[in-house]
């Protein structure tokens, strides 16, 4: 009986049919398979010397990939063999992914969470001598008051620049935009994306000068340089989610008669909305983290200083950032305000995001729920 | 909306015409009645669409009655959906489309010099192929959204009243109103599309245009909105557009068949007349291997 034919029989025959069924790794041998790689590794690193834990990863998750390869390919086929080197792979590859994330968090967490007291969120730098006597004594003290309400004025500065400005710089690209104009704006906009934040801090100093004076740094300044690194993210992230608008809404505004101008105001701006929302967080939170160009542009300060038009203003980056260069006597206490700050600087993006999310739920079509 | 504002000159100002130097527009002087007028026939003549160099239609000379319903068939890729939106210059949309020749809606030429294509579309609304309700808005809003777009300052009591017409209009009403407020999405592809022929009607057009409105619907839904345009018909001059060709056996009044040679060349109206008789006894042999479903 030739191939034809079997299939032919087995297609009229069910008894001759070939089985819908496969054989299968079993739970239990594809755990085998797990310890086996982790043993290997232990093994290689013992012989080798002294063991290392991150040498015995390397070693085993490779060796876990091949085995996996091997033994399915043995018992489950070449199809089903792929598959599963394809799943460990991508598994492994997240766990990279979120270690760098969850290290993070765990170490800010608990070196910071120490120095997370009243005096932290309430006092400033300007510390008396009895302040740094009682700190030689491994009292708490000094805090970051300053720079919390510092990091909240340019970063709302900027928001407040960049915003709009990506905003509109997107609404002309999607809905009025052609030519090479459009182009030569997206061109642009791509350019600024790339911009290093050092660059962006200079230019933002240099254009205070020519309004303040020589050696002027202040809160705006700051607010400009962040607003330059925010507005190209927030004109990319607007201009995709503007164009998930479907076109069809659009049509349909403009066959009731009504002008282009209000479309975009009440039909696409208002389905975009969360997504345009997501979108200005994630800028956002690019750029409340920047340290070099408000170095430049805001310079340091000891105290609360809420205008952004006169004086130096102190952002938690900044401070983090002298309380680990500059920490003074003891050291520790230094240290420790600057895991602090780095964790409300945490916090505050976490709250930012959480904010963020909750709105865009709100905001979001209900139909698009 | 009253007569006065329906029946306003689509004319943003009065100039002298380019084309016929004799020829002065002078929209006051042409009688309109409003939707329920029986003026509301549209005169296309020698009418070409063109997106950039290529020419998607080819002089198209039809006069579309008053409140009657004009059913376009042909194959596809023919012209006609870009022939329909030309009517209330919706082909616009697309960069580059022009179009020589005229329409001409109750003696207004919708193409003159100083017309705005956003008056335009008060006066011509459309209903497209897929139902496209607003998905940000309730029912009741998807209604009265383009009396509340085109910033009308309406009392609620006012929409309340434009709502209830509409979606009666629409045979919608009873089946969505004990919940107005919920998102429009929600509802079936039938009924969305009905959601979408009460939105366009509350505006209360003298025309409405309607693009394969059935194609993505199933058969029960197509007959729902059949019987709704051949009641719509009392009030509303339609023109639809159909691959369906029993659809526009059992509806329309006036059947036109457009064609095209070959790709690349541009559609055409190869003849329009009374649906019977196109069904039946059309002049040309095109037609008739068309609907006999010869080809395309």
């Amino acid at each position: 009986m030739t191939a034809t034919e079997q299939t032919l029989t087995s297609a009229v025959s069910p008894s001759g049919a070939s089985p819908l069924t496969a054989q299968q790794l079993s739970r239990a041998s594809r755990v085998g398979i797990a310890s086996a790689a982790v043993l290997i590794g232990l093994g290689i690193n013992a012989v080798l010397g002294e063991v290392r834990w991150g040498w015995v990863v390397a070693i085993a998750a490779p060796t876990f990939v091949l085995l996996t390869y091997v033994a399915s390919r043995l018992v489950e086929g070449q199809r089903r063999a792929v598959d599963r080197v394809a799943a460990a792979t991508a598994t492994m590859a997240f766990l990279v992914v979120m270690l760098p994330l969850i290290s993070v968090l765990c170490t800010v967490i608990s070196e910071g969470a120490s120095r997370l007291d009243g005096t932290f969120l309430t006092g400033d730098l300007r510390l008396t001598p009895e302040d740094l006597m009682a700190q030689r004594e491994g009292v708490a003290a000094g805090g970051a008051y300053h720079a919390i309400v510092g990091t909240l004025i340019i970063t709302g500065l900027a928001a407040a620049i960049a915003v709009p400005l990506g905003l509109f710089t997107a609404i002309y690209l999607v809905e009025y935009g052609k030519g090479r104009l459009a182009r030569a704006i997206t061109t642009m906009v791509d350019v600024m994306t790339g911009i290093p934040s050092i660059v962006a801090g200079l230019f933002a100093y240099a254009l205070f000068i020519l309004i303040f004076g020589p050696g002027s740094r202040t809160g705006i300044a700051g607010g400009v340089a962040l607003s330059v690194l925010m507005t190209p993210v927030v004109v990319r992230s607007a201009e995709e989610m503007l164009k998930l608008v479907p076109n069809e809404l659009r049509e349909a505004s403009y066959a009731l008669g009504v002008p282009k101008w209000r479309t975009i105001v009440k039909v696409v701006l208002p389905t975009a909305i969360a997504g345009i929302l997501t979108g200005v967080t994630l800028a956002i939170a690019r750029v409340i983290g920047e340290t070099a160009p408000l170095l430049i542009a805001a310079g340091v300060a000891q105290s609360s200083n809420y205008n952004p038009f006169d004086g130096r203003m102190t952002s938690l980056p900044v401070f983090t950032y002298y309380q680990y260069v500059q920490p003074g006597i003891p050291t520790d206490a230094g240290v420790a305000r600057a895991w602090a700050a780095a964790l409300v600087l945490v916090i505050i993006v976490a709250v930012l995001f959480t904010v963020a999310r909750v709105l865009a739920w709100i905001l979001k079509p209900a139909g698009l729920r | 909306m009253d007569t006065e504002t329906s029946g306003a000159p689509l004319m943003m100002t009065q100039r002298t015409a380019n084309r016929g130097e004799t020829e002065m527009i002078e929209p006051q002087a042409i009688p309109d009645a409003g939707p329920t007028g029986a003026s509301n026939r549209l005169e296309v003549s020698d009418l070409s669409i063109y997106y950039g160099d290529f020419r998607a239609v080819e002089g198209v000379s039809m006069e579309i009655e008053a409140r009657s319903i004009t059913a376009l068939i042909g194959p596809s890729g023919c012209g006609k959906s870009t022939f329909l939106r030309s009517l209330n210059r919706m082909h616009e949309v697309i960069d580059g489309a022009r179009v020589e020749g005229s329409v001409r809606l109750a003696g207004q030429d919708l193409y003159g010099p100083g017309v705005d294509p956003v008056e335009v579309r008060r006066r011509v609304g459309m209903v497209f192929q897929r139902p496209n309700p607003f998905p940000t808005m309730s029912i009741y809003d998807n209604v009265v959204a383009g009396l509340r777009l085109n910033s009308k300052r309406m009392r609620r009591s006012e929409t309340d009243v434009a709502v209830e017409r509409s979606l009666r209009g629409a045979n919608l009403w009873e089946e969505v109103k004990d919940r107005l407020d919920k998102p429009g999405s929600g509802l079936s592809g039938g009924q969305q599309q009905r959601l979408c022929i009460a939105r366009a009607t509350a505006v209360e057009p003298d025309v409405l245009l309607m693009d394969e409105p059935c194609s993505a619907l199933d058969p029960i839904s197509t007959l729902a909105i059949e019987q709704l345009m051949l009641k719509l018909k009392q009030d509303y001059t339609i023109v639809i557009v159909t691959h369906n060709m029993q659809q526009a056996a059992r509806v329309s009044d006036r059947t036109g068949f457009f064609n095209i040679e070959g790709t690349g060349k541009p559609g055409r109206l190869i003849e329009i007349d009374d649906t019977t008789k196109m069904f039946s006894t059309p002049a040309e042999q095109a037609t008739q291997d068309y609907v006999t479903g010869r080809f395309g």
